[in-house]
């Protein structure tokens, strides 16, 4: 029996260890939780990357749930998430909002115009300012934000059709937006 | 060899400095204060490279924050609001020394725990020895 005890010892390490690298897998390590999920959005006030005369609000983006994605051109992971925004964004049932992060705007625009445009609106904090409000500290970033303006939900990294599914779709029935079949 | 050694002393010195912390030249009232925004900024955590504090990390959201904190010292703020800022929009993971509380009584009290499970075993696999050895009958144990 004492012999067995260094082997059981062992393969107890190994459990802990193991379930240790099946964890990590399953998450990403790195992100940290927003301490902003059931909390207003912070007020913002921000061009439009397309008119930048025109600014937006968050008081003009009140009265019906929407998403916000913070993108930008240099982003890499960006570039991985365009494809699923592409396929995806329309279906969702509510206005997908382009947040992009300390970008260029003509450098913003010509990555649109090069990957397709997915969203309903783009609004652009070259300063990153604003976004420090919201807490961003990389991109992508997805936020739920619900019709009275509370951040409902939060996603760090890019937004897959297996997060979009399991995740973002339920949040989203609990707001009364209906995604489209096959989300 | 003495000039390769000298050459090899100043390289050294001149990486520490490099590695020492992330310059911004921000315009400092006074030595005091600089030495106030170092400590503060070497508190907390980076959120992009997350193994660097505030203070000696490279990263663009770094240099805005740092901005951001040295602004807010320059209106009067304290640490504690300053700290209670980056908190309220990145959660305690930017405090190096977070706060005590249930959500992390693991990290706090974790190590503990497992030190005295270890000194658990110990004792008892001692106490067994001790009375192995005071019968020292049986042989099995002794290839060990």
């Amino acid at each position: 029996m004492n012999r067995l005890l260094p082997l059981a010892a062992f393969l107890l390490l190994v459990v802990l260890f193991g379930y240790g690298l099946w964890w990590n897998a399953r998450h990403d390590v790195t992100a940290v939780p927003s301490p902003l999920i059931g909390k207003p959005a912070p007020a913002f006030d921000l061009p439009q990357l397309h008119d930048p005369a025109l600014r937006v609000t968050k008081a003009d983006l009140l009265g019906k749930p929407y998403l916000l994605n913070v993108f930008a051109s240099w982003c890499f992971a960006c570039g991985d998430e365009h494809p699923v925004l592409m396929a995806e964004a329309r279906a969702l049932g509510l206005p997908v909002i382009g947040y992009d992060y300390k970008d260029k705007p003509a450098d913003a625009k010509a990555w649109l115009a090069a990957h397709g445009d997915p969203y309903a609106l783009v609004i652009t904090d070259q300063s990153g300012d604003t976004a420090i409000n919201f807490g961003v500290y990389g991109a992508p970033e997805t936020f739920l934000i619900d019709a009275d303006g509370i951040i409902r939900y939060k996603h760090i990294g890019p937004l897959t059709p297996g997060v979009i599914r399991d995740q973002l779709a339920p949040q989203l029935r609990k707001l009364g937006v209906q995604p489209a079949p096959g989300i | 060899m003495r000039t390769l050694l000298l050459a090899l002393a100043l390289l050294l010195t001149a990486s520490a400095a490099q590695a020492g912390s992330a310059i911004d030249a921000l315009p400092f009232k006074n030595v005091a204060q600089e030495q106030r925004f170092q400590h503060l900024t070497g508190q907390l955590r980076c959120l992009v490279c997350q193994n660097e504090s505030l203070a000696d990390s490279n990263a663009d959201l770094a240099k805005d924050l740092r901005w951001q904190v040295f602004q807010q010292m320059q209106a009067g703020k304290t640490d504690a609001q300053i700290k209670q800022y980056l908190v309220a929009r990145y959660s305690d993971y930017v405090l190096y020394d977070p706060p005590l509380k249930p959500s992390n009584y693991v990290l706090w009290f974790g190590p503990f725990a497992v030190l005295l499970a270890g000194a658990a075993g110990a004792a008892l696999y001692l106490r067994r020895r001790t009375r192995a050895d005071a019968t020292p009958a049986d042989s099995g144990d002794e290839d060990w």
